[in-house]
């Protein structure tokens, strides 16, 4: 009885001080963000503009942009080949990611995930290089390809078994998207096997026990319970995947240049190419936003068709 | 830590308020037509000369991008700088050295905002003249027409005319040689090759030879795809003659005349032969060095720069010694083309807008008789000034530097000569010839087009 005065005080007490403190706590959260969205907006939204802007100018990045030519740089772009070659190797990427890499980095951690011995000492060397810098894993991967079978750590292996004969590797048109692809999930498959590992982390043992509980072997399990339960994190992967596949550079650019003659070229190092190798910055610049748009679509989309619960989120 | 974000975001901010100041400061220095008055009154008695003296003084900062990274060439001009910086103390040189096509994008990004180093490396031509149509070089012309043209008359006219746009210089010469075949003699004379190639023709035979001695006849750095166009551009000046030549980079003419085709076509005819390495279309120009280097192929179509990159190279960083010879690009037959008009360029000073006085002092002192001797003896260049030829102890050197000091018509380097995106068009559209995805016409039908949308 005593303490039932006390509820009303209590209150009253929040709701007289309330605006005003609310009032206080919105102007510290806008205080220290504004830093933060002053910098995005200088560096990230101003530049999207500029770049629409210079877009539709014919210019060399050396004084203003004077040559007006509207959506002629647009235009242009559709119908040159090796546009379409880095559209269409963007795809490969994205198709390999999903179909190969992704399923791998899942595998990887379910192993690593398991109290197998050596399970710390693998899943240090699977996430290793994630840790590399993109530069030093192209070069490593430089080294491995090269054609020379005295030089080439992989054409030195194929020499060996009878009837094998040294590739040209990156020097072939064919091959050069594969060998790339095997050099990013190489370098980034341990990135997802991290992601999955925390996603697996956060699966209570319970609902796996339950299943094996109710006579489901470890196969049923892991597609009837882990896959769905995981269906979040698979999700984040898949987007960061597509997204990555979308933007790759440094790699491609590092060990191809895009070439040879523009067969592994991504959608960066086009833009590259027109922006800092030939200076037609205008071109350049509308090649960032057609890349701008696809990604933009592409999330919207993909948000759009991915928005159901997460099945953790209700435990 | 959010504190800490927040004290990142914080210096973030602070950056590029100083980064900001910075470009503010630096825009206003190029006001000085001190340098034109400063030789204008030597003269003046001593109190003059007293202020000035104390002018000088104040500390003056150059900054200087140059691209060699062979362990003896950077210890050179470092020293060189080092030199400079103990005979005036208020001046420091700070050296930036880059790899080459590192230095290419680095140069490119500082250039579009502006902000040029005072001294940079230059292949001179089209590229040059773009920064100099912007406004962002320093001129030299006072510096060299001082003293009735002392600095100016110790160059070769046609080495310092790369450097120059509408008749002012924005940097001078450091080095100028004519492309040709460095080969392996011993590898020529295992394939029973006698005399070295005077046409093409005899070329292709070569090349054919040494296939069948199961030789790599030619190694070639075409991921890089400058040294290829070397072939096409070289196939250009022996078809086409220097007219016509001429003609198409000075936008005169065009790039679709007959002859630059048939250049393409005489490419296709010796790629039809495999002529090069496992892997060339992906390989870089330092595989291509090693490829030399190593003794693994017979030759290399490439400048003056080869044997110093070879030995780089090389497993023993010695290179192939004494059985590396040079022949000149050989004759084609029926072209308009002469036997001694040569392809090549080489390199130089040039001098960013905002380049204080000393920097330019530096310079002239850089290309000095003593100074090109030295870098001469140390095979990184070949000399531009007069009398430093003395520095070349390698007849093959010399015979180079003869090659492109009396050829009749010298065609400097197209994918520097060109505006970049016309030099770069160039580049690929070689790599597609030896890839086989581009015909002759459709090559030279792509470096017309831009250069008519370039040049207009």
């Amino acid at each position: 009885m005593q303490s039932l005065p006390a509820i009303p005080d209590v209150l009253k007490l929040k709701r007289g001080t309330g605006s005003p403190r609310r009032f206080q706590d919105n102007l510290t959260i806008v205080l220290f963000l504004l830093p933060a969205v002053l910098i995005f907006f200088v560096f990230v939204v101003y530049p999207i503009f500029q770049s629409m802007y210079y877009s539709l100018f014919n210019w060399k990045g050396l004084g203003p942009a004077v040559d007006f030519v509207g959506l002629e740089n647009f235009k242009k772009i559709l119908t040159d080949k090796p546009f379409l070659t880095a559209v269409r190797n963007g795809l490969s990427l994205i198709g390999f990611a999903l179909i190969l890499q992704l399923p791998l980095s899942l595998l990887l951690a379910v192993l690593v995930g398991r109290k197998l011995p050596g399970r710390v000492f693998f899943r240090t060397i699977f996430f290793m290089p994630y840790v590399f810098s993109e530069v030093i894993s192209a070069l490593v991967w430089l080294f491995l390809y090269n054609p020379d079978p005295e030089r080439g750590f992989l054409n030195a292996i194929l020499v060996l078994f009878p009837g094998g004969h040294a590739q040209l590797w990156l020097a072939d048109t064919k091959l050069v998207v594969p060998a790339i692809f095997i050099a990013l999930t190489w370098k980034y498959f341990g990135f997802h096997m991290l992601l999955f590992m925390t996603g697996l982390q956060n699966i209570p043992e319970e609902i796996e026990e339950a299943g094996r509980i109710d006579g489901a072997n470890s196969f049923q399990n892991f597609f009837y319970i882990t896959l769905p339960l995981l269906s979040g994190t698979i999700r984040t992967a898949v987007y960061l995947s597509i997204l990555g596949s979308i933007q790759q550079f440094i790699m491609v650019w590092i060990m191809t240049k895009g070439g040879p003659v523009n067969a592994s070229e991504t959608l960066a190092t086009y833009m590259y190419r027109f922006g800092f190798i030939r200076f037609q910055l205008g071109y350049g610049s509308a090649v960032a936003i057609y890349m701008f748009v696809i990604c933009l679509i592409f999330s919207l989309i993909y948000q759009g068709l991915t928005r159901q619960p997460d099945h953790l989120s209700g435990l | 830590m959010s504190r800490k974000i927040y004290t990142i975001l914080s210096l973030l901010l602070v950056a590029a308020f100083a980064l900001s100041a910075c470009g503010a400061k630096a825009t206003q220095a190029p006001a000085q037509p001190a340098a034109t008055e400063a030789p204008a009154q030597p003269a003046a008695t001593e109190a003059p000369a007293q202020p000035a003296a104390t002018e000088a003084m104040k500390p003056v900062t150059i900054t200087w991008w140059h691209i060699s990274t062979q362990d003896d060439q950077k210890a050179f001009l470092q020293s060189k700088a080092d030199e400079y910086m103990s005979m005036h103390p208020n001046v420091t040189i700070e050296i930036t050295v880059l790899e080459n096509e590192a230095f290419k994008s680095k140069l490119a990004t500082v250039m579009q905002s502006g902000e040029p180093p005072d001294i940079f490396h230059s292949w001179g031509g089209g590229v040059l003249n773009e920064y100099a149509k912007a406004g962002l070089l320093r001129n030299v012309n006072p510096e060299l027409d001082a003293d009735g043209g002392a600095w100016r008359n110790t160059f070769g006219a046609g080495a310092l005319g790369v450097y120059a746009y509408q008749g002012t210089n924005y940097g001078v010469p450091n080095d100028m040689g004519a492309v040709g075949f460095w080969y392996n003699k011993e590898l020529f004379a295992k394939a029973g090759i006698e005399n070295t190639p005077t046409t093409w023709t005899e070329l292709l035979d070569a090349v054919k030879k040494l296939k069948a001695a199961n030789i790599t006849p030619i190694a070639i750095g075409e991921g890089d795809k400058w040294p290829g166009h070397f072939w096409w551009g070289y196939l250009s000046t022996r078809i086409c003659g220097g007219a016509v030549f001429g003609a198409a980079t000075s936008g005169t003419g065009s790039f679709t005349e007959p002859c630059f085709v048939e250049a393409g076509a005489k490419l296709q005819e010796l790629n039809a032969l495999t002529p090069f390495q496992d892997g060339f279309l992906s390989a870089v120009y330092n595989d291509e060095g090693a490829a030399m280097g190593n003794g693994k192929a017979a030759m290399e179509l490439m400048g003056q720069w080869a044997p110093v990159v070879e030995k780089d190279n090389s497993e023993d960083k010695n290179g192939i010694g004494d059985k590396l010879a040079w022949f000149p690009f050989p004759m084609v037959e029926g072209g308009a083309g002469g036997p001694a008009d040569a392809y090549g360029g080489g390199g130089g000073f040039a001098l960013g807008k905002n380049a204080p006085d000393e920097a330019v002092d530096f310079v002239k002192f850089l290309s000095s008789v003593d100074s090109q001797i030295a870098m001469a003896k140390l095979g990184m260049v070949l000399p531009v000034v007069k009398g430093a030829e003395a520095g070349l102890t390698d007849p093959f050197l010399l015979t180079v530097q003869k090659a492109a000091a009396a050829a009749p018509f010298f065609q400097l380097y197209l994918d520097q000569a060109l505006p970049p995106a016309v030099g770069s068009v160039v580049n690929d559209n070689v790599q597609g010839i030896l890839a086989g995805t581009v015909t002759p016409e459709q090559a030279a039908q792509a470096i017309n087009d831009s250069a008519v949308q370039e040049m207009k």
